[in-house]
């Protein structure tokens, strides 16, 4: 019996076709883009190309990233697509990108207030997110909440439990939006924003698109996104909503060109088609729904789809300092990780506190209670390094393995978590002990 | 006989071929599994800034609280769903092996589907199902005003652990249970022993090598698996903590990899734990060909009781399926307890492409799984038969793949064999054979207990009889061990093949092209888009319904033996 399945086995071994010959035109790409959006992007450049293939290679865009370094000594990819502006970053800084010049002319150089292209020409901006609420309507109807607007809207004690986000240091894309936060409000009153959201976290998800999932299927009802997933949710039929926040940024996302470039015309080529008008169209299908950088574009987008270069929110926006950003990016998504995602207990029950003593005082005013409430909300707030920490090169060097022996990465770690342990347990009586005097 | 302290048993001195047989398997492992996650885990004893060799991190491991936190964590879900999974696994082995039950084979199918879930989908549809909006928590809702936790923190771990994991108990468990010589059973029943006691005292004690080998990989499949606490978003265990730290960008933290060798470490101790617990027993029998098991008939009462149970057990581990035939069917489903309605477009989308898909998959995981067998059967052989020197290290080496992360794993061939090229100038590493050794390697450890499993219930003396008669060592194993191991090696197939079919983080680094992709690329592929749910739970469907008919198949193939033994008597 073992032969006659070991047979079998080696019969269908024998019907495996190797790599299947190219004609000298097949165009790799790695990129973090889901189906619905590499196919009708290949599709379109090979028609408008003959003689190219697009190989689309998905990946998740730090495996993307890890892969592009991993294999650069014999490097057999053409193009890296993806949104994360500071993936693009890291591969440039590792000289992993090729400089080009686009023959695409005409296009704007700010979006925002961002600028398009990475200023040394490495990589292009080929659509515009921004970053905003998405909440899911049958989910605030079930539960009689109000739709969120605003950032600060999400700490409020009705939705406690209902939020999500993805972990920072997981999606390049809520790297930002944390970063638009800090940036939009100043380092101590953006944190205690962030902590305010994240008491009423239900979830801290360690892939962006694990957010609109849970949105789209109700598990959810409220999820920190990029503004594409809400639209093309909606377009796929989902009961979801989406909204821009006063704070907020716009940036682009991008294509670049891998260096050493087996096929650098092909390349070339499908740079050209994207930021060309017929590539931009592409963005507007209803299963992608990405912002053009093309304005002419949007005279061709349907009802009620945002236009980033003349809505005037838009212009309000604020301006989005990428060297501030870069600077203390590992620090912050440590931050984020070690006093909200890693204590995401401790961070609840100290909110949950909070807001049983705010409503027993809301009833009965009492000025020592609430002493102590201001107490507990500042001690939530405590951040333990200052922005000026944050940037330093001690704290800096902890992370990106230094040539000098610094503090490593893990005692620092520690020392922020046992600091917020420490924190909101402290947060968590006091706000006990207001609410005991207030009954 | 049976748990009497055995004849001693006396390996033959180490011979030429069986040198030769461990240095060959010394040298795939090292190649494929050592060298490669060696160089990324070097990482984890070097010092920061200078390189030097030191132990450093290990003690900042334990000075971390977090992953002192995570570390319990981790032991706590795998010690629980080792217990639930084998609530699970128990009643259906046994009732399907011992008593003369319709539909046994049909029940051993479907007890193992569960083993096949299909990523990202498969977590989708268990949120649908049993999520905080679940189907069931918003009709309890509706009726009673309450929810239930199913999904939540360590326990939602525990539960979706113990209906994803407990096949491999039940795989092994019926396997052994099968091998048992009714003759056994015989002489209990003879000397007064009957009912529970009987099971007790005697069937369960030598179905023992069975059980173990599948608790035992269910404790470390749990321990190492990260893709069911991410699901969930429970991030304090030791496997998500290793995932979350070595596939952040542009990071060089040491400590992903500091776990990594934990976990390896973890994984190998309760290897060598259950081979303890076995140690000075011995569990083979000499009766051969009895059919296995007599088998009981049920009375009417105990039928229905029968029935009942195993209908109940077979709708909560089938769940997830179910969930994901509905979403695969859906338009719309957003927090409702079923989709707003239904369509068969999906089916149409994925259809053009799933030819491709399968047919890769298929052959990855069956030459996987018979790579898988083969190097398990032989090492099961050296360790258990023969005294040849390192012939333990090859078991362990083996084990420890069980808790490489698989990114770690693809990493590491992009190192080791990116550099080497073939003469027309494409890398070694982007061949789809490095995806089929990387699925067999990460695989290697399932097999290898099935046919430890096997093995072990196989007396030596048959062995020394044939030997005896003149057979030379080649053809006693020829003609006597293996024939003897069939089902064991069988189930060690199934078991590395429906796993490996549905494996995704070490393929995902390594996939090179769309025409090269397996299935669980496939479906990765889709499922990153609000449109893309639907075809993407039919791929999910389609990869299920296939590796399940591939299971029902080696069942048949068991039964028919089983039954041609029988009747040959």
């Amino acid at each position: 019996m073992l032969k006659t399945i070991a047979a079998a086995m080696l019969m269908s071994a024998a019907f495996i076709v190797t790599a299947h010959a190219q004609d000298g035109g097949k165009v790799t790409i790695v990129t973090s883009f889901s189906k619905d959006v590499t196919d009708p992007f290949k599709a379109g450049f090979e028609a408008a190309n003959p003689g190219f293939t697009l190989d689309v290679q998905n990946k998740s865009t730090s495996s993307g990233v890890k892969y592009i370094d991993e294999t650069k000594v014999n490097n057999q990819v053409d193009l890296f697509w993806a949104s994360a502006p500071d993936a693009f970053d890291s591969l440039k800084s590792r000289e992993l990108l090729a400089k080009f010049t686009p023959s695409v002319t005409g296009l704007p150089e700010k979006v925002g207030s961002y600028p398009v292209n990475d200023p040394d020409g490495f990589y292009f901006g080929f659509a515009a997110s921004g970053y905003g609420i998405m909440s899911n309507d049958r989910y605030l109807e079930a539960n009689n909440l109000p739709k969120p607007a605003e950032w600060g809207d999400l700490a409020k004690p009705e939705y406690y439990d209902h939020v999500a986000i993805a972990a920072p240091s997981r999606s390049g894309t809520t790297h930002l939006t944390i970063e638009t936060i800090l940036q939009g409000e100043g380092w101590d009153k953006g944190w205690g924003t962030l902590k305010g959201i994240g008491g009423n976290l239900q979830q801290v998800t360690e892939r962006s698109f694990g957010v609109p999932d849970a949105v789209n299927s109700g598990q959810t009802g409220i999820g920190i996104v990029i503004d594409f997933f809400a639209f093309s949710a909606q377009a796929s039929g989902f009961p979801v909503s989406f909204a821009y926040p006063s704070v907020t940024t716009v940036v682009p996302a991008n294509i670049g060109i891998v260096a050493n470039a087996p096929n650098q015309a092909g390349a070339e080529a499908f740079v050209n088609y994207i930021l060309s008008e017929k590539g931009q169209e592409v963005l507007l299908e209803p299963a992608i729904r990405r912002l053009p950088i093309n304005p002419a574009l949007y005279a061709k987008a349907p009802e009620g789809f945002p236009n980033p270069f003349k809505d005037p929110r838009f212009q309000s926006m604020i301006t989005f300092d990428s060297d501030v950003s870069k600077k203390r990016t590992d620090v912050v998504d440590t931050l984020f990780d070690q006093l909200i995602s890693f204590q995401l207990e401790n961070l609840k029950g100290a909110t949950q506190a909070v807001h049983a003593a705010e409503k027993a005082l809301a009833a009965n005013e009492q000025p020592a209670a609430r002493a102590l409430l201001d107490e507990a909300k500042a001690l939530i707030a405590a951040m333990p390094i200052t922005s000026e920490e944050a940037a330093s090169k001690e704290t800096r060097d902890a992370f990106t393995g230094g040539e000098e022996k610094t503090a490593r990465q893990a005692e620092l770690e520690q020392k922020w978590a046992a600091f917020a342990t420490e924190k909101y347990a402290a947060a968590k009586a006091k706000a006990e002990e207001a609410l005991n005097l207030v009954d | 006989m049976a748990l009497v302290a055995s004849v001693p048993i006396r390996p033959a001195a180490a011979r030429p071929g069986q040198i030769l047989a461990v240095s060959v398997i010394a040298l795939f492992l090292a190649i494929f599994l050592v060298i490669p996650a060696g160089t990324v885990i070097y990482t984890a004893f070097t010092e920061k800034g200078t390189g030097a060799l030191t132990i450093v991190n290990f003690i900042d491991f334990f000075n971390t609280d977090l992953f002192r936190r995570s570390f319990f964590n981790s032991v706590y879900v795998s010690g629980m769903s080792v217990v639930w999974a084998s609530a699970i696994a128990l009643p259906l082995a046994v009732l399907t092996t011992r008593f003369d039950f319709r539909g046994s084979l049909i029940i051993q199918t479907l007890g193992f589907v569960p083993l096949i879930m299909p990523p990202f989908v498969g977590a989708v549809a268990m949120q649908l199902l049993f999520g905080r909006n679940g189907t069931v928590n918003l009709l309890l809702n509706d009726w009673f005003g309450i929810r239930v936790p199913f999904m939540e923190g360590l326990n939602g771990v525990i539960f979706v652990q113990s209906l994803h994991y407990f096949p491999f108990i039940l795989i092994n468990l019926s396997t052994s249970l099968r091998n048992i010589d009714r003759s056994m059973e015989e002489a209990a029943q003879n000397l007064g022993s009957s009912g529970f006691r009987l099971f007790r005292r005697i069937v369960f004690p030598l179905a023992m090598p069975g059980y173990l080998a599948g608790a035992s990989l269910v404790f470390v499949k749990v321990f190492d698996d990260l893709a069911t606490p991410l699901l969930l978003n429970v991030k304090d265990m030791l496997a998500p903590q290793a995932y979350l730290r070595v596939t952040s960008v542009g990071l060089t933290d040491p400590m992903g990899y500091v776990i990594s060798v934990i976990l390896i470490a973890v994984s190998i101790f309760a290897m060598w734990l259950s081979a303890v617990a076995m140690r000075g027993k011995d569990y083979s029998t000499v009766q051969r060909g009895g059919g296995g098991l007599s088998r009981r008939k049920l009375s009417r009462g105990e039928s229905v009781i029968a029935y009942g149970v195993v209908a109940l057990i077979l709708l909560l581990v089938l769940s997830p399926h179910i969930g994901l035939l509905l979403l695969s069917f859906a338009t719309v489903w957003s927090f409702s307890p079923l989709p707003d309605a239904y369509t068969v477009a999906h089916y149409g989308r994925v259809f053009g492409e799933s030819s491709l898909y399968i047919k890769n998959t298929l052959i990855y995981a069956s030459l996987a799984g018979l790579i898988d067998v083969v190097i398990g059967g032989a090492i099961a052989y050296l360790v258990l038969r023969t005294k040849v020197v390192g012939r333990r290290w090859l078991d362990w080496a083996a084990t420890a793949a069980l808790a490489i992360p698989g990114v770690v794993l693809g990493i590491g061939y992009l190192r080791t064999f990116y550099g080497i090229t073939l003469p027309d100038g494409t890398p070694l590493a982007t061949l789809w054979v490095t995806v089929v050794l990387a699925l067999a390697i990460r695989r290697l450890p399932y097999a290898l207990r099935a046919c430890y499993a096997a093995l072990q219930q196989v007396s030596e003396s048959l062995e020394e009889a044939a030997e005896n008669l003149g057979a030379t060592k080649q053809r006693t194993i020829r003609r006597i061990v293996l024939p003897l191991m069939t089902g064991g090696l069988l189930a060690g197939f199934v078991t590395s093949f429906s796993t490996a079919a549905v494996e995704l983080s070490a393929t995902l680094m390594l996939i090179q092209s769309n025409s090269d992709a397996p299935i669980a690329y496939g479906l990765y592929v889709f499922m990153q888009s609000p449109a893309g749910r639907g075809p993407g739970a039919a791929l999910g469907v389609i990869a299920v319904i296939m590796v399940a008919l591939c299971t029902l198949l080696s069942h048949y193939v068991i039964e028919r033996r089983q039954k041609a033994l029988g009747t040959a008597k």
